[in-house]
C-alpha cells in the first residue's frame, strides 16, 4: 500500500502539478532518477555457499518473509524447521474464498457466503512490476499473474462536497485539469511571463507540447469541442448512420474544476509502487503463499504458537504451544533462528533479545486498516457504467471502491473492494461488529452506485487490528532513522525479518528483501562460526 | 458494581431533566452521529463515545480484551487503572501493540475516555479524574 495515498488536497499540490507540467523535461529527468533509485534492489536469486554440515535453523512464522528464508536456507543445505501459529501459511498474504470462515479477535465469525469461485484479498492485492523479488518468486514457483487495472478513466472521482455529491468520471477531471493548466500556461507563455527562462524556440516547443498534452484547439485554448471531447467524452459519441455525427460535451469551467478538489486524486497512481503495470495472482493473492508452502512441504509445522525464545553461545531454544496437540508445551532447539513474528506479537513473547533490539520490538506499533469485500448479484459497474476494473476514489469513509480485474463480462456475481481505509476512519470501522462494517460500506457505496442496495449479495469485513496473528496492518517505527540499525542487526544467533524491517513497509517486497538480507547475514555468521 | 454505576448515572440524568431549562449542554451530548465526521481525527465528545469508536476496536465493547497469537489486555476489572496517569500515558504514546493515539484524540477526549474506563467495566476509580491539563503535560 502507499502510505501517503490518502492525502487531502492542498493548494501546494495543485501548484506543484502545474509546475511539473511547466518543467516537463526536468520532471522526466527527476522521475527517471527516482525510478533508478527506488526500483527494488533485488538482483536475482540469492546464492548461499554450502551450509556448515548439520546446522539447523528455526524459522518463526510462515508468512512471505519466513517462507523465503526457509526455502533459501533449505536449498543452501541447512536443516530447517518452520513454526507457524495458523493452520495455513502466508500470514498477511491471505485470501478469503467462498465457503471460508474467519474468526476475528473478540470472537465474531464471518462465513464467506460468496458464489463458487469468488474471492476477496483482505490484505495484499497488488504486485507492482518493480517489485522484482516477489515477482521472481512468482516466476520460479509458477504463480500465474494477471494484470490488475489500477487506473481506469471510466471509474469515478467523488467528493461529498463537490457537484452535489455526484461522482464524476476520472476521465473528465483528468482531461479538464490537463486542458486548463495547458491553456493557462500557454497564455502566460504568450504574454511573455516566461521570457527570462525560455528562448523563442523553447516557447514554440512548449506551446506545441501543451496543445497535445492538454487537447487544446489551434488557438491554444481548452474549450468545449471535439478536441476536448476526444479525451473527456461526448454528449453523443461518434456513431453510424443518420445520427452518426458526434456531439461534444461541455468542459468544466476552470473555477468549478479547481474548487471541486477532485484534481487531488489525479496523481494517486503515479507513484512507483502503484503505477501500471501492476499484477494480481490469478485466483487470489494467497496463490503465492500456497506455492511457497507447497514447495516447503512438511518443513512447515502448523498450529504452533511460539511462547518463548532463548539463546546462548551454543544455540537457540524455542518453546511453543502445540495447538494441534491439546496445547502441549514443546521445546525445540537449533543452531540459529530467523524470527518473522510481527513485533506487535513478539513484544508479548518471553524472549532474551539484547537491549537495543528489545527496545525496537517494544516500541513498534502497528497501523490500523480496514477492508470490506462486497459481492453483488450482478456486475452493474460493468453492465450499467462500463467500468472494467480500476478504482473510484471518494472522500466518504470507504475511501475507495476497486472493481474486480478478472472475470470481466461474466454473468455470475462479482466481488469488489467496497472500503479500504486507514487512520481515524479505520479505527471506527474496526470498533464495529463485522455486519455493521459491511452495512456501512454498502450505505456509503450506494451514494456512488445506487444499484448496490438492490444487488447486494454478501460481504466480509477485515479490520486488521482484530486479525489474531498480526494485531495490525503494518509496523510503524517510533523513530525509524534512529532505530533501524538496531532493529535489523543480527542478535547473536537470531535475526529478525519481515516487512517491518524494510524501507518498503506494507509491501510483500519489503518482506522478501528483508528476509534475503537477514539470511545472507545469518549464513555469514554460521559459516564464520564453523570456521569455513 | 456495573449495576451500581448505571443506577447512579440514571439518577443523575433524572435530576438533570428536572432542571432541563438550564441543564448543562454536556448532559445532552449525543455521539451517535459523530461517527466518521472527520477522516483525520475522532470527533466524539463523551468518554463513552470515544471508547465505542476507538478503544473497542481492540479492547472490545465490554473491555474484555482478546487473545490470539498475541493479546489485547482486558480493561475490565483492571487494577492498573487505579490512577489515571498510566492510561493517559499509554493512550498518548502507545506501547507495544498499542498504537499512540495522541494524533487522533485531543486532550479532553483522552481525559474523558480515561475517566469513562476507570468508572466502567467493573472499575470503580472515580477519584482523581484525569484532566485535559494532565494529558497536555503528558504529550
Ligand atoms: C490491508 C493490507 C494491504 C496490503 N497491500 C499490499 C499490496 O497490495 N501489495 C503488497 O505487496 N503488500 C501489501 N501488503 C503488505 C504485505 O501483506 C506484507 O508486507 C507481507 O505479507 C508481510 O509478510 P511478513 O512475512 O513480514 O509478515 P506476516 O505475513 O505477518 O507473517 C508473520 C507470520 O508469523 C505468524 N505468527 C505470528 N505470531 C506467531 C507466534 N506466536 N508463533 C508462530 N507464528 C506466529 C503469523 O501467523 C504469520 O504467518 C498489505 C498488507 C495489508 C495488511
Amino acid at each position: 500500500m502507499d502510505v501517503d495515498e490518502n492525502k487531502n488536497p492542498t493548494r501546494r499540490e495543485f501548484l506543484s502539478m502545474v509546475g511539473a507540467v511547466g518543467g516537463a523535461a526536468v520532471m522526466y529527468q527527476a522521475m527517471g532518477m527516482m525510478g533508478l533509485a527506488q526500483a527494488s534492489p533485488y538482483s536475482g536469486p540469492i546464492k548461499l555457499d554450502d551450509a556448515p554440515a548439520g546446522t539447523k535453523v528455526l524459522v518463526l512464522g510462515a508468512g512471505i518473509a519466513g517462507m523465503v528464508a526457509a526455502m533459501e536456507l533449505r536449498d543452501a543445505g541447512y536443516e530447517v524447521e518452520v513454526l507457524e501459529y495458523r493452520g495455513v501459511a502466508g500470514g498477511r498474504c491471505w485470501t478469503l474464498r467462498a465457503g471460508d470462515t474467519y474468526e476475528e479477535l473478540g470472537g465474531a465469525v464471518q462465513k464467506v457466503d460468496f458464489a463458487e469461485g469468488n474471492y476477496f484479498n483482505p490484505g495484499p492485492w497488488r504486485v507492482p512490476y518493480n517489485h522484482y523479488g516477489i515477482l521472481d518468486y512468482c516466476r520460479r514457483l509458477d504463480v500465474e499473474l494477471e494484470a490488475l487495472i489500477q487506473i481506469n478513466n471510466m471509474a469515478y472521482v467523488h467528493s461529498t462536497k463537490a457537484f452535489d455529491g455526484k461522482p464524476v468520471r476520472y476521465r473528465e477531471i483528468n482531461s479538464d485539469f490537463r486542458g486548463h493548466i495547458s491553456d493557462l500556461l500557454s497564455k502566460v507563455t504568450n504574454q511573455g511571463a516566461l521570457d527570462d527562462v525560455l528562448s523563442e524556440e523553447d516557447k514554440a516547443n512548449l506551446l506545441a507540447g501543451l496543445r497535445t498534452f492538454g487537447a487544446l484547439n489551434s488557438d491554444n485554448q481548452y474549450v468545449s469541442g471535439n478536441a476536448a471531447s476526444g479525451r473527456r467524452g461526448y454528449e453523443r459519441p461518434p456513431g453510424g448512420g443518420v445520427d452518426g455525427a458526434p456531439i461534444a460535451n461541455e468542459v468544466l469551467d476552470v473555477s468549478t474544476l479547481l474548487s471541486s478538489g477532485l484534481w487531488s486524486r489525479l496523481a494517486t497512481s503515479e507513484s512507483l509502487n502503484s503505477s501500471m503495470p501492476i499484477f494480481q495472482p490469478k485466483g487470489g493473492m494467497d496463490m503465492i503463499a500456497r506455492a511457497m508452502a507447497a514447495n516447503l512441504g512438511d518443513l512447515v509445522k502448523y498450529e504452533k504458537r511460539v511462547t518463548q525464545i532463548r539463546q546462548d553461545e551454543t544455540g537457540v531454544t524455542v518453546v511453543y504451544e502445540d495447538m494441534a496437540n491439546d496445547g502441549a508445551e514443546v521445546t525445540t532447539a537449533a543452531d540459529y533462528a530467523v524470527c518473522t513474528i510481527p513485533f506487535s506479537i513478539l513484544s508479548q513473547i518471553d524472549h532474551d533479545f539484547s537491549g537495543p533490539l528489545s527496545s525496537v520490538i517494544s516500541t513498534m506499533s502497528y497501523n490500523t486498516s480496514i477492508k470490506v469485500g462486497l459481492e453483488f448479484n450482478r456486475r452493474f459497474w460493468e453492465e450499467d457504467e462500463h467500468i472494467y476494473g480500476g478504482t473510484t476514489y471518494t472522500d466518504l469513509p470507504i475511501s475507495q471502491i476497486s472493481y474486480p480485474s478478472n472475470d470481466y463480462l461474466s454473468k455470475k456475481p462479482g466481488v469488489l473492494l467496497g472500503a479500504y481505509s486507514w487512520g481515524a476512519t479505520a479505527y471506527q470501522f474496526s470498533s464495529m461488529p463485522p455486519e455493521e462494517r459491511v452495512s456501512r460500506a454498502l450505505e456509503y457505496g450506494s451514494q456512488i452506485h445506487p444499484q448496490m442496495t438492490e444487488e447486494f449479495k454478501a460481504g466480509v469485513a477485515v479490520a486488521w487490528h482484530r486479525v489474531p496473528w498480526t494485531l495490525g496492518c503494518y509496523g510503524a517505527w517510533q523513530d525509524k532513522d534512529a532505530q533501524y540499525a538496531d532493529g535489523v542487526a543480527m542478535d547473536r544467533r537470531i535475526v529478525c525479518a519481515g516487512e517491518h524491517l524494510s524501507y518498503l513497509p506494507a509491501w510483500m517486497e519489503g518482506a522478501v528483501l528483508s528476509s534475503l538480507d537477514a539470511i545472507g547475514r545469518l549464513h555469514q555468521a554460521a559459516t564464520g562460526n564453523a570456521g569455513n | 458494581m456495573r449495576v451500581m454505576t448505571i443506577l447512579a448515572a440514571s439518577v443523575w440524568l433524572l435530576a438533570g431533566s428536572a432542571f432541563a431549562q438550564d441543564a448543562a449542554p454536556t448532559a445532552e451530548v449525543d455521539d451517535s452521529k459523530a461517527w466518521f465526521e472527520s477522516s483525520s481525527v475522532l470527533t466524539q465528545k463523551t468518554g463513552q463515545g470515544v471508547y465505542n469508536a476507538i478503544c473497542a476496536s481492540c479492547h472490545m465493547p465490554e473491555g474484555e480484551g482478546a487473545v490470539g497469537a498475541g493479546a489485547y489486555p482486558a480493561l475490565a476489572n483492571n487494577e492498573m487503572l487505579e490512577f489515571p496517569d498510566y492510561a493517559v500515558y499509554l493512550i498518548v504514546h502507545g506501547s507495544g501493540a498499542m498504537p499512540p493515539l495522541g494524533g487522533v484524540l485531543n486532550d479532553q477526549q483522552i481525559a474523558d475516555v480515561v475517566n469513562y474506563i476507570r468508572t466502567h467495566f467493573g472499575n470503580d476509580y472515580p477519584d482523581e479524574p484525569a484532566t485535559a491539563e494532565m494529558v497536555a503535560d503528558t504529550r
